[in-house]
């Protein structure tokens, strides 16, 4: 097999008491989709941070493509090529959906355009594609602020996708979307990075998403990866039944 | 010359303890409102001029001029009980929950119209009162005879509103909770603070603090329209080189811009205005949240 | 929207030039309010990121003085402009890089340091700048003609008119191009625009050196119409003017600071001569009121008025 697009190695940083992540070792291959599982606070987000250098870990490496990309800023990663939406996400609150797209359009595509318009037909084409790549064509004219949860992470996911990345990273990018659309999403969504050959990395609660558009599922428990592999095998594993998602469905219940 | 570097020495002492009377307040409102108050210069200014009024008034009703001293905390007692909570609770009250660009333009607005009150009250011609300053008489530094007023009064009365203002915060249940408030202020509403009065408190205290730096600056200088607005920069240059909610360097920083400003009076009076500025900036360059401040955390 | 913008600065202009025409008085007034009008559209791209300059009477001066300095070397209005908006710029720059780092309290208040340290530079250098006496501006060739003093002052108008429609027409092409809407994403998210590898400084350095270039235009303007320039330009007065009539015209148009500004030079001809020690009190007062009451300004107020209007028709 060919050298992974991501690696991460003896990953550790703790927070306080809390191991948020215990020696995480991780390899994510090029074109492959990865679904991360695993409860509240086992430190899913962390990883996500720790990799886009919103987080320095307090030991271990992170390569990407090769590189050393440990404790790099934020800015620096993202020009290397790796993006993320988030969990919780910050829309620019002043402006409607397609130009929070089309900024980070432009800021791949070239920024320092000072006399024509951000949403040139190339500009707007380009950021109309990837609102209907996660759905939302239809609410490209709203303001941010009026999106409900579902939306706006949508929208933060074609932020993302908008930086055309070769590796990306989504916090529950399906959360708050009514499970009615969760799959035609993930369709189209998916079926744009495989068509792209993305390479991604999702953090999910949906069991069923996660079977449907995982390539492996890793699963993670208390800062570490519990077990890694193929979906349905790892799902099958009773283990992860007891640990992960017993608790996920005790949680989903609550 | 070493004469003339003793005078700048004592001079920039006396300097910087008005200024630090200002900057202190500032940095404390600012700590627990979150709000720069622009109009603060305006209350040193208006401090002076209420003073300057006293101290006519005691003087045309014949009483003896050791009532001059009082006058001047009297004065800053006054503008501190009357503007204070009128500001903050009809104006400031309105604004906490609004973008920073439009607090910063209400108290600009503020400043606006104080300035204008001083002109209305007061008038355009300086006014001079130094009662205060000759009911001390002098004494001989080597061979300089200096005024005791500006020798030991100014700086011995910044002192000991530094010692005071540590004491009272570190020790009172007032004072604790400023502090709390200030370091975190989510925290504090929760454990049920009542924030309001702790906004009150603060305000007023720290326009009376201003007023005083400018009650006990008015028997020593002329009183004109535009020292509120000189002030106000100075007090913001020595807050913003200390690090914003930095008290002790607050004091510490006061101390080195007065001292830099009068050498510069003697030296080179042309640029008398710029020194403190050249030392915020050099500053700021190389730290920018200040001598003593930390970096804030910045919202992702 | 913008065909709107468009047909209402035309009016603008034929109002103003018929005003000017009609009563001759008001052609000195509408001159120093266009020239204004195009300083306050330089503190409205800051305002736009959310910040506010309490300093720009900086560039004003800047402006102001670079003409009063070389128009005995540079005679020429046309040379004279570009020059005073050139030298604006390039301090603007250096300022920039330095202010640039900060926001909010920070941003307001260094600039109101630097230009006030400007003002204390020019009252106390007399042997450079003739201290508060000022320095007197004879009256430049226009475009090679030296002209008498009314077609000089027509000319100057017309030159105003056309500055403030040519870069009026370019600043509003900068709000919506990706420069422009990144300093919206200044105001609301600034790190989010770091995270995409967008430099938010750098974003903020651009809008506010065009700021020092337009105040830098706006005071060689004054200078030329006033022909005579005092520190007085520099003075925190003068800065808290342009953050007025920003406020007074409304963020909302490009249009708002002209606006903003007539209204405001024309109530100032009679208000300030009436009460010159509570002029600023005014000032302050309305401002509070329109922040606490009516944030979007004149330039709200008249959108609300039209679409009222339109909705009744
Ligand atoms: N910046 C932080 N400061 C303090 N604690 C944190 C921080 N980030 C995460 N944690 C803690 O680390 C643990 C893992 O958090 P997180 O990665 O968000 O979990 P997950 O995304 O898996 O739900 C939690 O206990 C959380 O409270
Ligand atoms: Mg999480």
């Amino acid at each position: 097999m060919s050298e992974p697009l991501l690696s991460a190695r003896g990953l550790a940083i703790a927070f306080g008491g809390v191991r948020a992540a215990d020696g995480v070792d991780l390899d994510v291959a090029e074109g492959e989709i990865l679904a991360i599982i695993g409860p509240n606070g086992a430190g899913k987000t962390t990883f996500i941070n720790m990799t886009t250098g919103y987080l320095r870990p307090q030991a271990g490496r992170i390569l990407f493509g090769g590189e050393d990309i440990t404790g790099l800023a934020p800015r620096a990663i993202v020009r290397r090529g790796i993006a993320r939406s988030f969990q919780i996400p910050q829309l620019f609150a002043e402006q409607t959906v397609i130009e929070n797209v089309a900024l980070k359009v432009a800021a791949r595509r070239g920024f320092w355009r000072a006399f024509t318009p951000l949403l040139d037909h190339t500009t707007a084409s380009e950021a109309m594609r990837l609102l209907e790549q996660v759905g939302l064509a239809q609410l490209a004219t709203a303001r941010a602020t009026e999106l409900n949860e579902g939306a706006r992470k949508l929208t933060d996911v074609a932020m993302a996708m908008a930086l055309e990345p070769r590796l990306l990273l989504m916090d529950e990018p399906t959360s708050g979307v009514a499970s009615a659309e969760k799959f035609a999403v993930m369709d189209t969504l998916v079926g744009a990075l495989r068509a792209r050959r993305t390479t991604a990395v999702f953090v999910e609660h949906d069991m069923e998403v996660v079977e449907r558009y995982a390539d492996r599922v890793a699963v993670w428990s208390q800062g570490k990866i519990l077990v890694a592999g193929p979906p349905r095998e790892v799902l099958a594993d009773p283990a992860v039944l007891r640990e992960v998602i017993g608790v996920e469905t005790a949680h989903a219940g609550a | 010359m070493a004469l003339l570097l003793l005078l700048a020495v004592l001079d920039g002492l006396a300097y910087a303890a008005q200024v630090f009377m200002v900057a202190v307040g500032l940095t404390l409102i600012f700590g627990v409102l979150r709000v720069l108050n622009v109009a603060h210069g305006s209350f040193f200014a208006i401090g002076g001029y209420v003073a300057a009024s006293l101290g006519a008034a005691i003087a045309a009703a014949g009483f003896s001029s050791a009532l001059a001293l009082p006058a001047l905390l009297l004065a800053s007692a006054i503008v501190g009980a009357l503007l204070g909570p009128l500001i903050e609770r009809l104006i400031l009250a309105r604004i906490y929950d609004k973008e920073q660009v439009l607090q910063l333009l209400v108290t600009f607005a503020l400043f606006m119209i104080l300035e204008d009150v001083q002109k209305l009250i007061w008038g355009v011609q300086p006014i001079f009162q130094d009662a205060p300053v000759r009911s001390l008489g002098q004494v001989a530094v080597g061979d300089i005879v200096y005024t005791v007023y500006q020798l030991y009064l100014l700086p011995g009365v910044a002192l000991a509103v530094l010692v005071g203002l540590m004491w009272f915060l570190r020790r009172t249940l007032t004072g604790r909770v400023i502090v709390a408030v200030t370091e975190d202020r989510e925290a504090a509403t929760a454990l049920g603070i009542d924030a309001d009065r702790v906004y009150l408190f603060t305000f007023t205290f720290g326009v009376a603090l201003a007023a005083l730096g400018g009650a006990l600056a008015s028997p020593t200088t002329s009183l004109v329209p535009g020292i509120g607005v000189n002030m106000i920069v100075l007090s913001f240059a020595v807050v913003a080189t200390a690090g914003l909610g930095q008290i002790e360097g607050a004091a510490l920083t006061a101390l080195l811009i007065g001292l830099g400003r009068s050498v510069a009076v003697y030296f080179a009076p042309e640029f008398e205005v710029v020194i403190p500025y050249l030392i915020m900036v050099a500053v700021l360059l190389v730290r920018p949240h200040g001598l003593f401040g930390r970096p804030q955390l910045r919202r992702v | 929207m913008m065909p709107r913008a468009t047909i209402v600065a035309l009016l603008g202009t034929v109002g103003i030039l018929a005003a000017a025409a009609l009563a001759p008085w008001l052609k000195f007034v509408l001159t120093v309010a266009l020239a204004k009008g195009l300083a306050v559209m330089g503190i409205l791209l800051l305002l736009r990121a959310g910040q506010v300059s309490f300093g720009h009477a900086l560039y004003l001066s800047i402006g102001a003085y670079t003409v009063a300095f070389l128009r005995p070397a540079v005679p020429d209005l046309l040379v004279l402009l570009p020059l005073a908006a050139a030298v604006a710029l390039g301090v603007g720059l250096v300022i920039g890089l330095f202010v640039a780092r900060y926001r909010d309290i920070f941003f307001g208040m260094l600039n109101l340091a630097f230009s006030m340290v400007f003002h204390s530079l020019l009252e106390k250098l007399y042997a450079i700048t003739k201290g508060t006496d000022g320095i007197r501006v004879f009256r430049p060739t226009v475009a090679g003609f030296a002209l008498e003093r009314l077609p000089y002052e027509w000319a100057v108008l017309g030159l105003a008119l056309l500055l403030a429609l040519g870069l009026g027409w370019l600043a509003a092409r900068f709000l919506v191009s990706p420069l422009g809407q990144a300093l919206v994403a200044i105001k609301t998210r600034e790190t989010r625009l770091e995270f995409a590898g967008v430099s938010a400084r750098r974003v903020l350095l651009v809008a506010y050196a065009a700021s020092a270039a337009l105040g830098g235009l706006a005071g060689a303007l004054l200078a030329c119409t006033t022909l005579h320039v005092t520190p007085h330009l520099a003075y925190w007065t003068q800065s808290g003017e342009l953050v007025f009539i920003a406020i007074l015209g409304g963020g909302g148009s490009i249009l708002g600071p002209y606006l903003g500004s007539v209204v405001y030079e024309l109530v100032r001809v009679y208000a300030a001569a009436a009460l010159p020690d509570a002029w600023q009190m005014v000032l302050g007062a309305v401002l509070l009121g329109i922040i606490l009451f009516a944030s979007r300004g004149l330039w709200g107020l008249y959108e609300d008025l039209v679409m009222r209007g339109w909705r009744r028709a």
